[in-house]
């Protein structure tokens, strides 16, 4: 665990930029699809052509109330573009679209679950932007090339409270962050392709000073991982400025993952005046009650929701409800198997737990991409209760389920596993075995129970596992008493 | 106003646009001359009064969220000053 | 020379008098002997392609009503395949991609486009002074005392004062349609603003920017309006609202009319000579059953101040896509990226521009915002109440729609605020974005014509048309041309 000198206090602050699930961008018909050939997802809008104009999308303003409810923000029902005037060759308008005075989401607030218990972290603000293009910096003689695809595609720029005062805790922000919008559906989260992506502002001060220190902003830090590393290089770098009697300088930083630092980028060296004003080419947006509460009526449940309901209502363990509703998508898998068969929910959870994640831990895989569907689990947990498979056969089928071998059924006929509860076939292995084992039998009589496992084990062993042991453990007691 | 030479210079910088030495002075009297004008709106106390950004204060319609445009890239690229492989060539960009 | 209307044009090519390829031919030829510099470019094969598509449809029994009508546009509309400048060196190689949706609809409609016009660069200017492509002379001047177009405008004021075409196409973002027409002796109509599609007309100052048209007459203008205006889904300023014929209350009775004039439109800066004209202009108003009263727009003095904060601030943002990245110009030498952008920008706009940009830049520049921006949004608040309040009494107000005459070329160049007072009466109206006309009301002793400017409430371009057109019936003042009054002058 990362510490530093107790007599400085981080002080931490994220912007998250999250690329909202929309199908076109946020004011153009053109599609956000990702890895599409260079500038053939650039419309005549996108390229700012002279004379064009941006018409807002309605999916995207929906997405953003989504998140505002989820996390009981106030939205702003009428709420402004604005135009924030910069020159950058991905920039092709030489302004971005963003929201400053009025953005679309208020004030709200993220629990994240720390060391000394829950913490609320506020949210200042979220609000809609248009991404600019990406400038491609291979060779190309000595040039930049610039891709507008990604030009115009939806942000959701969700501003946290400088209330983090870790890089663990900063962490937890963005994990809970991170789940969330991906369970309200609005954001992929996919922080390869860059559709959640975080910019820090970092600063220290002395243990109860009250006013914030010089903070710098570290961009490109897109995997929890180089968030936390790059966190703690940039509050030890600024602990050494100050503690060898330096100034921190207000400047934007970028990490370097393969090099393990933060430097300061000279693009934006040159202060910025962004001479922000109202868009005239777009009124101010203005929501209707209705609007607002349709999207309220579909909100999906949230984590927290969820995992009271599946203790409460479902009986499971706090710890098991915490796994479960860890992400959407293994909530998901749960409930549709939940939904599908008729073992019960403990079952399916340690199945859960054990088997599955065991399994997906081991080949490195998302729930997501599971080779076993919530439908082939569910079968084979059925197989379980309907006493078709033993606790050690089933293991024997999802083993096989994973290979894809084939279904649930196919395979226990194939590999003969099931459990033979015919009573006449168990009847005729009891009845031997009572036969060939004469002296445990007597001992069972003269009042040693423990011995009944040693003859069920041995039914177990005639049938080659097939035959249900409780029924055999049944038919022993009734033949020896 | 008067703006001085500095601030003419700065928010040409901003604009970027660059303004000679021999014709900052044209710009720094036309410019303050144009602010001067601007600056008969202080005779008007404006408090309480809400900024007008639109006409009639309208507000915004919002698009249903469809894919309508097609790729018309080699048609938008036969205007640009350089492109290679689809992409718009600029100047190195420094990070 | 008499002037030759739109609808006489559309009754001959229904008549089958004249086909449209023929029309269009003979303006063509016009246009290539003309002297005026009208016309940045001209594109006569797509011309003629498009009048053989009009007589196509035609033959085919199609009867729109300006089939095969050819006119002029401003060069601020995006045509595709069609060289689209703007008036700026920024441009000068900029063949558009893509088609305004005005000048769509007008295509569709089976108009003729006959070329692009001459305009101030980027819009910005009242003389059309600022063209890169040279300025351009107003028919009514003369080879010893030649006279500006007015602006931005100007091109196409000039071109159908010279009946290089018999109507145009403008774009009004603070006079730049009433302002020309009031200097060449014709009708310019500025639609409320959200009438006309904004898509693919280059932006100047985005919330005052308006298209409209340019013509001889009330009723041509009723007619080629007719054909621009609608909703466009691309432009998130437009307006849903029925469809309307302009045409078909233009004979309407103006028994009854009331007419304010607001005395802030007759004040000290007003040419005598044009003050008596419009009198007499309110008189003939007076015998068609109108009433007159004097009425007051109290924060018009605010209106140019405020107008100088808004139309820089938007268009110093709106101009920042001109960059030399994806069109355009490119500066030749650079030695990076901030060079490349430096270079470009001030190699490649005019003097004009570059002052309103910085005007724009500086008062949206932080610490500047409320004094500038946030003060004369504030302004045009009180500006558009004021018209709200007087249209509680009156149908339309009337006034000169310019202080002037058209003035020597050349005379107001070196003072940008002498040129900027040119559109004092007319800036006001867009700032409230309603609709307004100007009209021939007569000439000066000089053989200038003067421009009567009316106003009405939003949306209610046909009453201004209807009491524009009326007075047309009664006067003779839209028929007078520059060459007659030239012929007088060589008496």
């Amino acid at each position: 665990m990362f510490t530093w000198d107790e007599e400085w206090e981080v002080v931490i602050g994220l912007e998250v930029h999250t690329q909202l699930q929309t199908k076109s961008k946020i004011f153009s018909g053109s599609s956000i699809e990702y890895g599409a050939e260079p500038n053939t997802q650039a419309s005549t809008v996108d390229l700012a052509l002279p004379g064009v104009l941006p018409v807002m999308n309605l999916e995207a303003a929906r997405l953003a109330v989504r998140f505002g409810l989820a996390i009981d923000a106030h939205i702003n029902k009428t709420n402004v573009f604005a135009r924030k005037n910069y020159f950058y060759p991905d920039l092709p308008k030489g302004y971005q679209i963003s929201q400053m005075e009025l953005p679309i989401v208020g004030a709200g607030a993220i629990e994240i679950e720390t060391e000394s218990g829950i913490k609320s972290i506020g949210v200042t603000r979220a609000h809609l932007e248009e991404d600019a293009g990406k400038s491609l910096h291979e060779d190309y003689q000595g040039k930049t090339g610039v891709d507008l695809n990604r030009a115009g595609t939806p942000l959701l720029e969700i501003v946290s409270d400088p209330d983090m005062r870790s890089p663990a805790e900063a962490v937890a922000y963005l994990r809970k962050l991170h789940n969330l919008v991906q369970y309200i559906e609005i954001c992929d989260g996919n922080m390869q392709e860059g559709s959640f992506r975080c910019d820090a502002n970092v600063s220290i001060r002395p243990k109860g000073q009250e006013e914030l220190g010089t903070r710098t902003e570290i961009k490109n830090i897109n995997s929890f991982k180089f968030v936390e590393r790059a966190m703690e290089y940039e509050i030890e770098r600024q602990i050494d400025i100050l503690e060898d009697g330096g100034k921190i300088a207000q400047e934007t930083r970028l990490y370097d993952s393969d090099k393990h630092e933060t430097r300061s980028m000279r693009s934006k060296e040159e202060a910025h005046d962004y001479r922000y004003f109202p868009d005239p080419d777009l009124p101010p947006m203005v929501l209707s009650d209705d609007f607002i509460e349709e999207i309220r009526a579909t909100l999906p449940e949230l984590p927290e929701a969820k995992k009271s309901r599946f203790e409460t209502n479902l009986g499971l363990s706090s710890e098991d409800a915490s796994i479960l509703t860890s992400n959407r998508a293994t909530a998901d898998y749960f409930e549709l198997t939940k939904s599908l068969c008729s073992a019960d929910t403990k079952i399916i959870a340690n199945w859960m737990i054990g088997e599955l994640f065991a399994n997906l831990n081991k080949s490195e895989l998302e729930i997501s991409s599971s080779p076993i569907t919530p439908a082939q689990f569910a079968k084979l947990l059925d197989r379980l209760h309907d006493n078709t498979l033993s606790g050690k056969t089933a293991k024997q089928v999802f083993a096989a389920l994973w290979e894809n071998v084939g279904e649930v059924d196919d395979i226990i006929e194939q590999k003969g596993l099931k459990q033979i509860t015919d009573t006449g076939a168990i009847e005729a292995i009891v009845d031997e075995v009572i036969t060939d084992n004469p002296d445990q039998v007597e001992q069972f009589k003269g009042g040693n129970d423990k011995v009944i496992g040693f003859l069920v084990g041995q039914v177990m062993q005639r049938s080659k596992g097939k035959a249900n042991p409780q029924m055999a453990n049944q038919m022993l007691k009734e033949k020896m008493s | 106003m008067a703006l001085d030479k500095q601030t003419v210079h700065d928010i040409a910088r901003l604009a970027r646009l660059h303004i000679d030495d021999a014709e900052t002075e044209k710009y720094q009297s036309a410019l303050s001359n144009i602010l001067s004008l601007v600056e008969q709106m202080e005779t008007c106390d404006t408090t309480d009064i809400e900024p007008m950004t639109h006409p009639f204060d309208a507000t915004l319609r919002l698009r249903a969220d469809e894919v309508t445009e097609t790729n018309n890239r080699d048609k938008y690229q036969t205007v640009a000053p350089d492109t290679q492989d689809g992409l718009y060539l600029v100047p190195k960009v420094i990070d | 020379m008499t002037i030759t209307t739109l609808s006489e044009l559309a009754q001959q090519l229904s008549s089958g008098k004249q086909s449209s390829v023929e029309l269009t031919q003979d303006y063509l030829n016009r246009i290539e002997e003309s002297k005026h510099n009208a016309f940045i470019s001209i594109d006569p094969e797509k011309s003629i392609t498009a009048a053989k598509k009009a007589d196509e449809r035609r033959a085919t029994g199609d009867t729109a009503p300006l089939l095969g009508v050819p006119i002029a546009q401003k060069d601020i509309f995006c045509i595709e395949g069609t060289l689209t400048t703007c008036g700026s060196k920024i441009l000068e190689n900029f063949v558009a991609p893509y088609t305004a949706t005005v000048v769509q609809k007008m295509h569709d409609a089976g108009i003729v486009s006959l070329g692009k016009t001459n305009m101030d660069e980027f819009a910005m200017g009242s003389s059309n002074e600022t063209s890169y492509y040279g300025s351009v002379s107003n028919p009514w001047g003369s080879q010893e005392q030649p006279l500006v177009p007015g602006g931005s405008s100007g091109g196409s004021a000039a071109a159908v004062a010279a009946q290089l075409a018999p109507a145009a196409t403008g774009t009004d973002t603070g006079g730049s349609i009433r302002q020309p027409a009031a200097f060449c002796g014709l009708t310019g109509l500025k639609p409320s603003y959200g009438r006309c599609s904004r898509y693919g007309m280059i932006a100047f100052a985005s919330s005052l920017d308006q298209a409209g048209p340019m013509t001889h007459t009330a009723e041509d203008a009723a007619l080629l309006l007719n054909t621009m205006v609608g909703f466009d889904s691309r432009d998130s300023t437009s307006l849903e609202l029925p469809a309307e014929d302009f045409t078909h209350n233009i004979d309407n009775s103006l028994e009854g009319l009331r007419i304010g004039l607001p005395k802030e439109f007759f004040s000290d800066g007003l040419d005598s000579e044009i003050a008596e004209l419009i009198e007499n202009a309110v008189r003939t108003y007076e015998t068609l059953g109108a009433t007159i009263k004097e009425v007051s727009l109290p924060n018009t003095h605010l209106a140019l101040p405020s107008y100088y904060v808004i139309a820089p601030a938007e268009a110093s943002s709106n101009l920042s896509r001109f960059d030399g990245v994806r069109y355009g110009y490119r500066a030749e030498e650079y030695s990076d990226l901030v060079d490349m952008y430096t270079k470009t920008r001030t190699e490649g706009f005019g003097e004009e521009v570059k002052r309103r940009i910085m005007i724009g830049a500086y008062a949206l520049s932080s610490g500047y915002y409320d004094a500038y921006y946030s003060k004369a949004q504030k302004l045009r608040r009180l500006i558009s109440d004021d018209f709200t309040r007087v249209f509680e009494n009156c149908d339309v107000l009337m006034g000169p729609t310019t202080p002037t005459t058209a003035f020597a070329q050349g005379s107001r160049t070196d003072d940008p605020v002498s040129m900027y007072l040119n559109d004092i009466y007319t800036i006001p109206v867009n700032l409230a974005g309603l609709p307004a006309i100007s009209i021939q009301a007569g000439l000066t002793q000089q053989n200038l014509p003067i421009g009567l400017h009316i106003i009405s409430p939003y949306l209610q371009e046909a009453k201004l048309l209807n009491v524009a057109h009326k007075f047309q019936q009664v006067t003779d003042w839209h028929q007078k041309t520059p060459t007659i009054s030239a012929e007088k002058g060589d008496k």
